[in-house]
């Protein structure tokens, strides 16, 4: 297993290497550049201002050097520093890497387990008012917009409810402390949780579902029935366990986007993550910033997938580790 | 509702009773400020957002009021010589930075110098400057190499604000920890920047006008989406949304909101004004007739009703009716189609395609850019919408890549200050933005710009002024729309917060809340 783990965190490298180079590049094609940004904010720009901070961010060099001085600052671990924030990369990261993984993981959390319990209820009444009603509200979360539904969201329990806080990761001014600010914070993330939650749960929901009642058909779960084997057994043992890969695999893929897929949910609910610092440095051509947030969401989907594949091995044992 | 929203800001005319009352001390405004700044130190940065906070952190020689007349600010008096070329300022004495050292006259000529180096806007309004002195710790003497019309009016914060030399000197400006935590005279401290959440600022107890601030503190809230912004407000969240903070087409909505108080007030100095750059190097467009087409094309009435909900108002010429020297004994381009297909056709206008590329600032520009393309369809012209976004807009208008293209500049009080980079040859520069983008040329009005910079008295630059202002207008460079008004929404128990021509880009010194 160790062998495996090593040889995979080999190849991770390589394929973080290639994805700074492509990217690398890709941004750069987008018209405008974190000087043109600069200069048209400032609502001036004469030739010595454009200059002085294309010189200051090293934009006059040649592609392949300003490639090569990133690629250098990376293998020391240094993101570099972010034009328009004036701040190193990886402390702008660092600063919002918690708020994002709070607010992924929850829903994240929030998403697989009840996602999990409502397909094993839909398929185990399959064909049944319960099933029906899973699936369809199930389809209806997948299929709606999510900044609609966060729309929605703070309409009802923050303008006409009045229950929940619309925006922001904790009360500006509140100054709470211990459990106070704990709840705080949790009543801030009620919403974007759910938000992101409710489209994940979805997805797992329907692929549980599918996936179980695939297994159910299956002759070992004939074989256990005509053992005499508890239908709760039989469900949580046989059919759940084995129809779970799929759901795995999936999670495995979403669990990585998520630390920078959050970027609609984070906008409208002003949550000061990855997701709106990616989405800003977009618009402010902020290349530095744009290359971080990509590495630092590169290597957590290849972590994640690393993850997945050992996770395989604890839900069914007879994976094995090809070296 | 449009009526309501115009009759909710002449009430707020009634806001300025409130003078009247007693202010209250304490309290803390909650603020949005949006997109996040940059950063804080305004002699580095200039944007929006870092005035908008910094404007209290800051100060600026002078203040501006609403009509542009100059108001004391670190100076407390001022002289002009009779030859306009010498500006004696007497400081305040007694003030203090945020960190207790004294402010002195070494501070000016520090910012100064410094300003000229990273501030393209003080770079450019300081190159009649021959040179500044400090005969004692309190006096200020800025001696012009000739005289220069708008030297009055460059001193509000944004445009120069003075920064402590005994932070900055023998450091790297740029790079100096102190950016992080900037350190002015004004009457707020900088307190936390929570990125991506809020920056609080706190009283400054020991600020120089007896008695102000009145509250205790501000916070600035980011929040990026428009439509969390308006709920925010709605919700309580927030007490203030400077101009431009929610979509326009939420403004009578949230107008309407009760104990909300709306202003147009506080734009005065920088008059925003918005046209459509017309690539003069397009065959087409370098046509006078098409663009005189263009001008009577478009509804600029209904933009002004409609888009932008009855507030502003339609654009005459080249230079607001709030600046100096504006005239409006111009030629007229009334909303009128027939005399567009007419003016059209005499050019020989067949089809060319045009490509019409609206702000990217939002859903009202997207509107908007909708709105003149109906209109210059209606006329025969073949237009295609360009979209992009803010960066490349900023490309493509530098670089000249564009036919039509929307703006809005802001014009600081003078002609020569914010109308005159527009129109002049020496400003037609590729790769720069906010100058000569149409590429117009005209021996006539270059003469006429560099003279009324420099002329004395008032009366003569009025003339220039009025007489290029004729030209221009006649000549169509570029297609004005319309001078912008930016409502501030405010909950009305804030009081005083605008009490300058610079609005809430010039610190809420005098606000206080009415509890």
């Amino acid at each position: 297993m160790l062998s495996f783990v090593a040889q995979r965190i080999v190849k991770g490298v390589f394929v973080l290497l290639a994805i700074i180079v492509m990217n690398f590049f890709l941004i750069r094609l987008a018209p405008g550049d974190p000087a043109a940004v600069m200069a048209g904010e400032a609502g001036a720009s004469d030739a010595q201002f454009v200059q002085q901070l294309r010189e200051k961010f090293s934009l006059d060099k040649p592609l392949p050097e300003q490639l090569f001085i990133y690629v250098k600052g990376v293998v020391t671990l240094d993101l570099g520093f972010s034009f328009r924030q004036q701040m190193p990369v990886a402390k702008l990261i660092a600063e919002r890497l918690p708020a994002t993984l709070l607010l992924t993981l929850t829903a994240f959390g929030i998403s697989l387990l009840l996602g999990i319990t409502f397909g094993t209820l839909a398929a185990r009444f399959a064909g049944t008012w319960a099933d029906t009603a899973i699936t369809v509200s199930a389809l209806l979360f997948y299929a709606t917009p999510i900044f609609w539904v966060a729309l929605m969201s703070i309409l009802l329990f923050s303008v006409y409810l009045g229950w929940l806080p619309s925006f922001g990761y904790e009360t500006i001014g509140g100054n709470y402390t211990g459990w106070a600010h704990v709840k705080d914070v949790a009543l801030h993330l009620v919403m974007p949780a759910m938000t992101i939650g409710l489209f994940f749960m979805a997805t797992y929901t329907r692929m549980t579902r599918a996936s179980m009642l695939e297994v159910k058909r299956l002759d070992f779960v004939k074989t256990a029935r005509a053992k005499g084997l508890r239908d709760n057994i039989i469900q949580r043992r046989h059919v759940l366990r084995n129809a779970l890969l799929p759901v795995v695999t999936l999670a495995g893929v979403h669990s990585g986007t998520l630390v920078g897929g959050a970027v609609l949910t984070e906008t409208v609910f002003a949550w000061p993550g990855i997701g709106r610092l990616l989405y800003e440095a977009l618009l402010q051509r902020d290349y530095n910033l744009l290359l971080g947030v990509f590495v630092v969401c590169s290597a957590m989907v290849l972590i994640f997938n690393l993850v997945t594949d050992l996770v395989y091995r604890l839900v069914d044992p007879r994976i094995e580790f090809a070296s | 509702m449009l009526k309501k929203l115009v009759l909710a800001l002449a009430l707020s005319s009634v806001s300025t009773l409130a003078m009247a009352q007693e202010p209250k001390l304490g309290g803390t405004i909650n603020a949005v400020i949006q997109p996040e700044p940059p950063g804080l130190m305004l002699a580095l940065v200039q944007n929006g957002p870092t005035q908008m906070v910094s404007g209290n952190i800051y100060e600026g020689l002078l203040r501006y009021s609403k009509t542009l007349e100059p108001q004391p600010g670190l100076a407390e008096s001022w002289t002009i010589s009779p030859d306009a070329k010498t500006y004696t300022f007497k400081l305040k004495q007694g003030v203090t930075w945020h960190d207790g050292k004294p402010f002195t006259a070494a501070d000016v000529l520090f910012s100064i110098e410094t300003l000229k180096v990273t501030h393209a806007r003080a770079r450019n309004n300081l190159v009649q400057l021959d040179k500044v002195e400090a005969p004692d710790d309190y006096t200020v003497v800025f001696t012009l190499k000739q005289p220069f019309g708008p030297f009055i009016g460059i001193f509000e914060v944004g445009s120069m604000p003075i920064i402590p030399k005994h932070i900055y000197e023998g450091t790297d400006v740029k790079t100096n920890p102190a950016n992080n935590a900037p350190i002015g005279t004004g009457p707020f401290m900088f307190k936390e920047w929570k990125k991506g959440s809020f920056i609080q600022l706190v009283k400054n107890p020991n600020y120089h006008v007896k008695g102000k601030p009145y509250i205790d503190g501000i916070y600035w809230q980011i929040i990026p989406d428009a439509a969390a912004r308006s709920v925010a407000y709605e919700t309580g969240k927030v007490d203030v949304l400077p101009g431009g903070s929610i979509e326009n087409f939420d403004v009578p909505r949230v107008s309407k909101l009760p104990n909300t108080c709306v202003t147009g007030d506080g734009w005065e100095f920088f008059s925003p004004m918005a046209w459509m750059w017309l690539n003069n190097r397009n065959p087409v467009l370098a046509n006078k007739k098409v663009r005189q087409a263009i001008m009577y094309a478009v509804d600029r009435e209904f933009a002004k009703d409609v888009i932008w909900n009855g507030l502003g108002k339609v654009a005459t010429g080249p230079s607001s009716s709030a600046i100096k020297f504006y005239t409006d004994n111009v030629p007229k381009y009334p909303y009128d189609p027939a005399k567009a297909k007419a003016l059209l056709k005499e050019a020989g206008y067949k089809g060319e395609k045009i490509r019409l590329m609206p702000l990217p600032y939002g859903e009202t520009w997207s509107r908007w850019g909708e709105a003149v393309k109906q209109n210059l369809v209606d006329v025969g012209m073949n237009i295609e919408t360009i979209a992009t976004d803010v960066p490349g807009s900023n490309q493509k208008n530098s670089e000249w890549d564009y036919d039509i293209s929307f703006t809005y500049l802001y014009q600081y009080g003078d002609p020569a200050l914010g109308v005159g980079r527009n129109y002049v040859t020496s400003a037609i520069q590729k790769g720069q933005l906010f100058n000569n983008l149409e590429g117009y040329s005209n021996p006539e009005v270059d003469k006429l710009f560099e003279e009324g910079a420099v002329a004395t008295p008032d009366s003569k630059r009025k003339e220039i002024y009025d007489k290029v202002q004729k030209i221009l207008v006649e000549d169509v460079p570029v297609a004005w729309q319309l001078e912008l008004q930016f409502p501030t929404i405010t909950n009305c128990k804030i009081k005083n917060l605008i009490t300058t021509g610079i609005g809430v880009n010039d610190g809420f010194r005098d606000a206080w809340i009415d509890k």
